[in-house]
């Protein structure tokens, strides 16, 4: 059997896992699970788990990187050795890097860094479990944690991966639809305006399947920035 | 629940609250951040709130409060904010010559002239006066637009602090340790028989006897895992 071939959606639709086309795996939310940090979130989206510590705003250090008009984000994206059936290598590496500066680059979009010059806010996101989408995980968590802290924000980011599996698009990739699929494309969305604030694109997608992969994604992440505004109201959120 | 308000995901936009903001008289409005609060017109933005395009957002998690035309978030977790005449408990983290950098438990570091010191000496003698890691009992000078603070010892009561423990609780829970007219803050006093002096950046001195300390203490670490338990969005 070749790369393209496994069968990973039957002819009535439903996936491997059992969800159709446009399900969302489930998702619980729990607020406050580091103590000492200034605001912090677990979440477990199917068998992915992540969490994530947000500490600041505080002095920036060393002073080279200060900012004298607004605060410096500074974004550690980990996946912990154990998080995935092959050892990761501890430290960064070249996709935390990666990772870590686009989920940087999408949340100043939405933090009101202007508010607090010279200072830096630290958000350390640490896989404990990874399935597939850890970035889209990651990025939500850490845009939750945030707001935990009492971090000014004008939206949240909710990102959702959606991708093309033998020829038909579907929503929220599991592993391994995430590794034989032809296509994932990972938005991150501001669940109240609507707008985007990072987008990926993995393998290809026509201009339809583009356009039908883009509102699963919207449609999903309305419903999951529901779920997170429920979880800050209430210390938690359990689908 | 308890009767709080909750925004469900088929209420997120801003359809159902297009006519201004919610009316707050009868249940607080727990708002997490980019809710929509509403039509802007005729309303003053307060703390926690910005206008886009017309509409009024929230951009902290918190109760909403609508005081007349003012419309603001109470968040439920918030960094401390130096304001001028505040009443603070700084760390010495580092000197200079003639200068003191003292952490105050907000975004930047305040800094503590040798001319607001304590007490008169030499150019380079800081260290000498307070050294770095003791703790002082200090006013909010002044506030710079780009934030950074300067603090004095000059006034009443300010001082190095030389005996006692200092605990750290959230800011915004200390009218909850004060109480109204400080008498919950007296009834702690006289309970426990110990000086506790409660500063705004959340930080609390507490001087006395040990086991007057332990009690101080320990009211503290029950009052915020009370705060934590009671409050709507699990954080204290």
């Amino acid at each position: 059997m070749g790369y393209g071939d496994v069968q990973m959606i039957d002819e009535n639709g439903i996936r491997v896992d059992g969800r159709k086309a446009g399900d969302v795996r489930p998702i619980s939310i729990e607020l406050g699970v580091v103590p000492v940090a200034d605001g912090s979130c677990r979440m477990t989206w199917g068998t992915n788990e992540v969490i994530v510590a947000v500490y600041g705003p505080m002095e920036a250090h060393p002073r080279k990187i200060q900012r004298q008009d607004r605060a410096v984000l500074d974004v550690r994206y980990n996946m912990a050795p154990f998080s995935t059936s092959d050892r990761i290598r501890p430290g960064f590496n070249r996709r935390s890097r990666e990772i870590s500066k686009v989920t940087s680059d999408a949340l100043e979009s939405v933090v009101l860094l202007e508010l607090y010059p010279r200072s830096k806010i630290r958000v350390e996101i640490e896989i404990i479990c990874a399935e597939a989408g850890t970035r889209c995980v990651g990025l939500t968590a850490a845009s939750v944690a945030l707001a935990d802290a009492g971090i000014p924000m004008t939206d949240l980011v909710v990102s959702v991966a959606s991708g093309k599996i033998n020829g038909v698009v579907v929503c929220d990739l599991n592993k391994s639809e995430d590794n034989y699929g032809e296509a994932d494309l990972p938005m991150g969305i501001l669940p109240n305006s609507g707008e985007l604030s990072f987008l990926q694109m993995d393998g290809d997608l026509s201009q339809e399947e583009f356009q039908e992969a883009w509102d699963y994604n919207m449609e999903a992440a309305m419903v999951i920035g529901g779920y997170c505004a429920e979880a800050l109201k209430n210390g938690g959120y359990n689908l | 629940m308890k009767g709080w308000s909750v925004a469900r995901p088929d209420n997120m936009s801003g359809k159902g609250n297009a006519a201004g903001p919610h009316d707050s008289q009868q249940a607080p409005l727990l708002v997490a951040p980019g809710e929509d609060l509403g039509d802007s017109e005729g309303y003053e933005v307060g703390h926690g709130v910005i206008v886009m395009d017309g509409r009024l957002r929230a951009t902290k998690q918190g109760q909403m409060k609508k005081d007349g035309k003012s419309v603001s978030i109470l968040p439920s977790r918030t960094k401390y904010f130096p304001r001028p005449g505040d009443l603070v408990i700084g760390l010495v983290e580092g000197c200079t010559n003639n200068i003191w950098f003292v952490d105050i438990g907000a975004p930047f570091n305040a800094i503590l002239p040798m001319s607001l010191g304590p007490a008169k000496m030499e150019f380079g003698g800081t260290r000498s006066v307070i050294d770095i890691g003791e703790a002082i009992l200090c006013r909010v000078q002044e506030v710079e637009e780009t934030h950074s603070s300067v603090v004095t010892m000059k006034g009443m009561g300010l001082r190095k602090i030389r005996s006692g423990t200092v605990e750290d609780i959230d800011p915004h829970l200390l009218g909850r340790l004060i109480g109204r007219q400080g008498k919950a803050l007296r009834q702690l006093k006289e309970d426990t028989e110990c000086r506790v002096v409660a500063a705004e950046n959340g930080r609390i001195w507490i001087d006395g006897d040990f086991e007057g300390m332990l009690e101080v203490r320990n009211r503290l670490r029950k009052m915020t895992a009370e705060a934590k338990a009671a409050t709507p969005g699990g954080v204290a």
